[in-house]
């Protein structure tokens, strides 16, 4: 086995685990009871997923072709940057049209504090 | 081996793909199918990245970066269409 071929392996198992990565969150957005637990399993995971994934297939392009792909870089970072950001986007929006928590939900803080927001503001 | 490693993370993502359409069907709110929807590009992402591993050709990764940019835009105008109930909003000062 040359240094290449062992290379291109590990490029294609780090691709395999992303997509197990993949297969696990979407056991998470199924499984899970509301919709703040699913958004958990869908952005971290996935996220995850997508840069192990174009991490091997950049690797990939590196050792067998030696070509370096700027673009998957960018989408690499472009990834990692905007996929938190989207979920906490629609997080916020789901909080905001009321969307119900969880049954085995103990506690809400978020509603106390916008509760004595309200308050203080109406005085 | 590496060409049934492939295969295999292919039909992962395509088991992944599909598990989310069942979330986008039964979903019971609607920032429940934004996820979903958002999940299934993100992984369509990867998806190209395996596709023109095996196919052995750079001309696809363009299209990893365009999917990325336009799967968070339409995220973020279908929160703020949830939140706001606009997506663009009119100056008020005129």
């Amino acid at each position: 086995m040359s240094v290449s071929t062992i290379a291109e392996f590990i490029a294609v198992l780090l691709m395999l685990i992303g997509a197990i990565m993949a297969l696990i969150s979407a056991i998470g957005i199924i499984r899970f009871p509301d919709i703040y637990t699913r958004s958990h399993a869908a952005t971290k995971s996935s996220t995850l997923a997508v840069l192990l994934t174009l991490l091997g297939a950049f690797l990939y392009f590196a050792t067998t072709t030696g070509f370096v792909s700027v673009r998957l870089i960018l989408g690499i970072v472009f990834v990692f940057i905007t996929s938190p950001v989207a979920g906490h986007l629609i997080t916020r929006a789901a909080y905001r049209a009321n969307v119900k928590l969880a049954d085995t939900t103990i506690e809400d803080e978020l509603a106390d504090v916008l509760k004595e927001k309200q308050q203080k503001e109406g005085k | 081996m590496i060409n049934i490693m492939l295969t295999a993370a292919l039909v992962l993502f395509a088991i992944a793909i599909l598990i989310s359409l069942c979330r986008i069907i039964i979903g019971p709110s609607l920032p429940d199918r934004i996820i979903a929807l958002d999940m299934i590009g993100v992984h369509l992402v990867s998806t190209i990245a395996i596709i023109s591993v095996i196919f052995q050709t750079t001309a696809f990764l363009e299209v990893i970066l365009i999917l990325a940019i336009l799967s968070f835009i339409s995220t973020i105008a279908f929160s703020k269409y949830i939140e706001r109930g606009v997506i663009i909003e009119r100056k008020h000062d005129r």
